[in-house]
Order: C-alpha cells, then sequence, then structure tokens
C-alpha cells in the first residue's frame, strides 16, 4: 500500500515537474509583452521641449497656415481634411455664437451675419495642441501614437489597427481616419522641417507670424517669452490635457 | 416544479429524439443563414479591399453600426454566467434544463463579439499588434484580453457539463453518420461514468462556474470603460460600468426566452422547458430590467438636473430632438411596458412573454446605438463645412450586410451545436428529477 503511494507522488512530481518546465518553454519562445504602463513620458533632462503660441489679435484669416500644411504633408484635398484650419467666430448682440470654417479657411472668409447684429468677431486658428498627458496616446492600443522626446504628439502609420479610438479620444478634433491609409493622420508639427532647423510650413507661410512653435525650455526662445509676457490661455483647461498650444486673447467663447 | 418526476431512461430517450430528426425547415433555415453569411461575407471583401470608407463612419460618427452591435454582442454573452454561474451558486435549481440554452448563445454572441470588433478595424491585418506592441494604457487592450478570457472560458463552461451527454450520445445514436459518431467518440474524453470522473467533473464545473463571475463582470464593465474613459458628454460618467452589466442581463434574459421558446416549440420539449421556466424566467427579466431601469433614471435623470452646457445639447438631442423618437420608443418598448406587462402572471405565460422578450432585446440592440452614436455628434466644437453626411450617421449596405452577417452567424453556431448536442442537459436535469423523487418519497413517509 505504502508502495504504491510513494509510486504515485514520484509520478505525480514527474508530471508536475514536466509540466512546468513544458510552460516555461514554450512561454520563453512568445516574444515578451512590449507593455508600457503609459507611451508618453515627460522630457528627460533639458532637452528641447516644443510648445506651439497662436496670438489671435495678429491672425487675419487668410488661411495660408490650412494651404500650405496640405501641400506640405500630403493631406487629402477634399474639404473635410485637416491637419490644421481656421474658425472665425462670431459673436452676436444677443450672446449667440455662429462659428464657421469653409474648406478650413483655405478659400478665405465671408461674413455671413448682417454687419448689425455682430457684437464681435474673430479668428481662432487650430492645430494639434501636442499635449503632454494627450489622451489619444493614452488610449492608443498599440503604441502607434505615442510622444517623441521632444514633445511632439505623432503617429506611426506602420503600427496603428485603424480603431479610431483616438479620434474619439482628442477633445481638439485634431485626428481624421486616412481615407486611402485607413491609418489615423494628424499634425506633426512638421517634424521633418523641425528636425531640419526649419519651421513648420504653416508657421512658415503666416504673413503676420501669428503662430510660431519653439523650445519651451529654453526661457530665451520666441515661445517662452511669448508665454511669459502675454495673457496667454489653452484650449480646455479643465480637461487636464496638458495642452501645449498657448493662444494669446482667447475668447472664453472658444470651445 | 410541477412537472411529475421521470425516470432516467426517458429522460434520455426524449432529449436525445430531436437529434435524429434533420427536417426540411431545419435545413432550409441553416440554407438561409449560409446565404446571409456569404453576403456579408462578400460585403466584408469589399470592405477589405476598399477601405472603411464604405460605411458610413466618418469624422465625428468614427464609430458606428459595429461598435453598437460589439456592446449588444457583449451583452448578450454575459447571460451565461448569470444562469449557470449566478443562479447555480445561489442553488436555484428550476434554472438547470436552461444552463445549456444560456451556455449556447454566450458562446455565439462573445464569438461574435470578437469577430465585431475585427470588421470595424481599419487595419484587421494588424489585429496582433495588440498583443506584441500592446499599450496597457489603453481600455482596448483590456478588452482584447477580457474577451479572449471570456470566450475560452465560456467555451469550457459549455463543454464541461456536455461530457458525460456526449458519451450518452456516443452509446446511443449507433445510427448517428459517422462523422458524427466519431465526432462523439472524441469529445466524450473516453467518459465511463466512474465515481473519479464524476467527482472530477463536479469539481471543475464549480471551479469554472466561480471562475467565470468576475471575467463576467470585468468583459462588460471594462467594454462599458470603453466609452466613460474619453472625457465626452454622454459617455464620461461613472455608473457606466453596473449600468452596461444591468442592461446585459436585460438582453441575455431576453435571448434566452426567446430561445427557450423557440427550441420548446421545435424539439417538442413541453416537458422539459416548462411554463413554470417560462414564468421565472419573466420574473428574472423583471427584475434585471427594473435594476436597468433605476440605472437609466440616475444615468438621464442626475446630468439633465444639471442641463451643463455639453451634456444638455445631448439630453436636449435626446429627449426633444432628432433621437427622441428611438430614444422614447427603446425606453417604453424595450423597458417600461414590458416592466409593466410582466407584472401580470398571463402575461409571463410561453407565447406572451416570447413576445415581449423579442421586443426587449430589439430594444437592447437600439439601446446600445443609442448609447454609441448620438455622443459623437457632441463633440466639444463645432459641427461645420462638412459634407452633409458627416453630420448624421445613417449605416450604409456594408455596414448592414456585415452585421446582419454576424448575426446569422451567431444563430448558425447555436443551430448547428443543438443539431448535434441535446439541448437541455440530459444527466443534470436526470440528477434534478431523481433529487425530486427521493424528496417526494421522503415527504410521504
Amino acid at each position: 500500500m505504502k508502495n504504491v503511494k510513494e509510486n504515485q507522488s514520484r509520478r505525480k512530481f514527474i508530471r508536475n515537474a514536466g509540466m512546468t518546465l513544458g510552460t516555461l518553454l514554450v512561454t520563453s519562445a512568445i516574444p515578451s509583452f512590449n507593455a508600457v504602463l503609459f507611451a508618453a513620458n515627460k522630457p528627460k533632462g533639458k532637452g528641447v521641449w516644443y510648445g506651439i503660441a497662436i496670438d489671435i489679435e495678429k491672425c487675419i484669416g487668410c488661411g495660408n497656415c490650412a494651404k500650405s500644411c496640405k501641400i506640405e504633408n500630403d493631406v487629402p484635398q477634399e474639404p473635410f481634411f485637416f491637419r490644421n484650419w481656421v474658425e472665425q467666430y462670431t459673436i452676436k448682440h444677443d450672446g449667440s455664437i455662429v462659428v464657421e470654417s469653409p474648406n478650413g479657411g483655405i478659400d478665405g472668409f465671408t461674413q455671413s451675419v448682417p454687419d448689425a447684429e455682430i457684437e464681435k468677431s474673430f479668428f481662432v486658428p487650430k492645430m494639434c495642441n501636442h499635449c503632454a498627458k494627450s489622451p489619444c496616446v493614452q488610449v492608443c492600443p498599440v503604441g502607434a501614437t505615442f510622444e517623441t522626446p521632444d514633445g511632439v504628439v505623432l503617429v506611426d502609420e506602420k503600427y496603428c489597427i485603424g480603431c479610431r479610438y483616438c479620434v474619439q479620444a482628442c477633445p481638439y478634433g485634431c485626428r481624421y481616419i486616412h481615407p486611402t491609409k485607413n491609418v489615423v493622420d494628424k499634425c506633426t508639427l512638421c517634424y521633418h522641417r523641425l528636425k531640419k532647423g526649419l519651421m513648420p510650413a504653416c508657421m512658415q507661410n503666416c504673413p503676420t507670424q501669428a503662430r510660431i512653435s519653439g523650445d519651451l525650455n529654453d526661457p530665451e526662445s520666441e515661445v517662452s517669452k511669448f508665454v511669459k509676457t502675454k495673457n496667454v490661455y489653452v484650449l480646455k483647461p479643465h480637461l487636464n490635457t496638458g495642452s501645449k498650444l498657448y493662444y494669446n486673447a482667447l475668447n472664453q467663447e472658444v470651445r | 416544479m410541477t412537472t411529475e418526476t421521470k425516470k432516467f431512461e426517458q429522460i434520455r430517450e426524449d432529449l436525445i429524439r430531436p437529434l435524429h430528426k434533420n427536417t426540411f425547415g431545419n435545413q432550409v433555415w441553416i440554407r438561409v443563414l449560409i446565404i446571409m453569411i456569404l453576403l456579408a461575407a462578400f460585403a466584408y471583401g469589399h470592405q477589405l479591399m476598399t477601405g472603411l470608407g464604405l460605411t458610413a463612419m466618418r469624422d465625428y460618427s468614427s464609430w458606428g453600426l459595429y461598435i453598437a452591435s460589439f456592446v449588444f454582442w457583449v451583452a448578450v454573452s454575459l447571460i451565461g454566467s448569470l444562469i449557470s454561474a449566478v443562479l447555480k451558486l445561489l442553488d436555484q435549481k428550476w434554472s438547470t434544463p436552461l444552463t445549456r440554452i444560456s451556455e449556447l448563445i454566450a458562446l455565439a454572441a462573445i464569438a461574435m463579439a470578437g469577430a465585431t470588433i475585427v470588421i470595424d478595424m481599419g487595419r484587421p491585418d494588424r489585429v496582433l499588434n495588440i498583443v506584441l506592441n500592446g499599450r496597457l494604457s489603453s481600455p482596448i487592450v483590456w478588452d482584447f484580453f477580457v474577451v479572449n478570457t471570456y470566450l475560452v472560458i465560456s467555451l469550457i463552461l459549455l463543454y464541461l457539463p456536455l461530457i458525460p451527454d456526449i458519451a450518452i450520445l456516443r452509446d446511443r445514436m449507433t445510427d448517428a453518420p459517422k462523422w458524427q459518431r466519431k465526432l462523439y467518440e472524441v469529445l466524450a474524453l473516453n467518459w465511463q461514468g466512474t465515481k473519479e470522473q464524476w467527482a472530477l467533473l463536479k469539481k471543475s464545473m464549480k471551479i469554472m462556474i466561480i471562475l467565470i463571475l468576475p471575467v463576467a463582470f470585468s468583459i462588460h464593465t471594462v467594454t462599458s470603460w470603453l466609452f466613460a474613459v474619453n472625457s465626452r458628454a454622454g459617455w464620461h460618467s461613472t455608473i457606466f460600468g453596473p449600468y452596461f452589466v444591468a442592461g446585459a442581463f436585460v438582453a441575455g434574459s431576453a435571448a434566452v426566452l426567446i430561445a427557450m421558446y423557440v427550441f420548446r416549440t421545435r424539439q417538442k420539449l413541453q416537458d422539459y422547458i416548462t411554463d413554470d421556466h417560462f414564468n421565472k424566467m419573466g420574473k428574472l427579466l423583471f427584475l434585471t430590467a427594473m435594476v436597468y431601469l433605476y440605472f437609466n433614471i440616475n444615468e438621464y435623470l442626475v446630468p439633465g438636473y444639471a442641463w451643463s452646457r455639453l451634456e444638455g445639447a445631448h439630453l436636449h438631442e435626446l429627449f426633444f430632438g432628432q433621437e427622441a423618437p428611438s430614444f422614447w420608443m427603446t425606453q417604453i418598448f424595450g423597458l417600461v411596458l414590458p416592466i409593466i406587462l410582466l407584472l401580470f402572471r398571463p402575461m409571463r405565460k410561453p407565447l406572451p412573454v416570447f413576445v415581449i422578450a423579442i421586443f426587449v432585446l430589439i430594444g437592447a440592440w437600439a439601446k446600445r446605438v443609442l448609447i454609441v452614436i448620438p455622443t459623437q455628434f457632441h463633440p466639444q466644437f463645432p459641427i461645420q463645412n462638412v459634407p452633409e453626411s458627416f453630420h448624421h450617421y445613417v449605416p450604409t449596405y456594408t455596414e448592414l450586410t456585415i452585421t446582419l452577417g454576424t448575426f446569422a452567424i451567431a444563430i448558425l453556431i447555436i443551430t448547428l451545436l443543438v443539431r448535434v448536442f441535446p439541448v437541455v442537459p440530459i444527466w443534470e436535469v436526470a440528477e434534478e428529477h431523481e433529487n425530486h423523487e427521493a424528496t417526494a418519497t421522503k415527504n410521504i413517509k
């Protein structure tokens, strides 16, 4: 009787050991799960940390920024795919707001509200805010959307699975699904130009220098001075996105 | 149970009998389903080649019918855990004949949930990126793993109690085609009904019904988080988890009621799926619908009272605007009226409760469409200067065909499985009857 029991327990041991070894062997063949808790990181040290500044008082609504972006970045020409665009806000005497953006502002604007009803009117250029705590980076399941060490939110279109979760997550409406690539597309802050020391296309082509970008870590940069000397505001600060697009003279009605 | 107790042999023969018959109606039904699936496959092939532009999903409503159906499938699949785990753990013996129906529905639904999410992807060829390059910060990754886990557990929970039944079929269905006998022989895993085998089976079943509970709750909670973590009016709600779980039990109970009625009439199982089962399931549907109604009131009254700018715009659209007809129809015909009707006993008879369940199930599907789509038309910035088609979401034929195709696949899975396996668990029901008889004789003594 005792013998049988011993025999069984030995068999059990061998079986368990075999199972453990087998499991180890099989799992070791699986490529390691490249899990990262959060895809974006704050800059380490004092490298470049890109920010954007837009002066609403300077914007004349010419739409050159949207047009040059489409040309530079091969954005589909249809009038509803934009990496950046200009909105015309018109606040009426009764407090109601009219927002218009025909073809993103590329063809210019015509005021549709009669002069007698207008309280005030202004342009708001919009683009990716390159947030430091991007909701879009947070929700991407495969890390196709990521933040570069210098603070630019980019998309690696080779990884994107087209789930469109980032389109849902972006509170600024800055993303769209590219009609032929079936992956998401967005503003890159012309990263390819930045790396060559050039300005982003939209800023290069702005006739009034209403939009600038630069290193927020450098106190002498144009952007840092802009942020320091003007009463800047970001869009939807309550969402805690860590937006790095600073507007001067932003009206509270702007959404 | 009100029915008289039966001997094992009789139960066995009663429940095996439907498997011998391959009726003309059944064959036509399967062919209809296959044609629907082929159409859907064709549409999907087209979508694969052309891209998601074939759907009505655009910048604003970038999630549409597919995601709504995905939520619906996940919801329906939860019933497997309610009936076979929750009710079993609560020692509710009456639900025994319904366990297999609910597990079949759960399996078919969760399989289709997985399929629908892949259909919705712009680049389905990269689905493995979720495993290879997963980011734990994304709820999609959580959902991917929990859906797959639930699929596996559902499969095991369906299979385990089937083993003794398959062994019975292996021994009794000697006139079946060769492939079918071979199938039984392989799947019976050499079941001999020894004491050790029974002990092992019951132990594993117990482990599985406990294991499925946390997974079942997480699957639907995580699915609700897909929406709730976004800071959007109509989605960003703290009660979305329990709200979805409660709604899932409503949808699942309705699905089980419909399947019960169909199998009972088609397979003549009146002695096993009794009027009393419909009565009790009707009560269960009432209970779950009441809980869901409670969450609905919470979900709409609280933001409706505050009426902040974005929430207000969203609720205005639901209550009085474009979505109002579908919203109120869903709430009234899919929830409030069924609750009122189910209060009355005659309404819990098989046919009325079957009709009510159909309404509830359609309502459950429409409710998910109403949760997923209207919110997207209240982005945090104005919609203007886009083509007219961007302002509304009306699914295209491609989307409808593919979605109908997934429904056909789910029904086909159930249809084919009940062709080869008994829809009412033989040994479990026999055990119930034996217990019932034992207590009955004890009472007489």
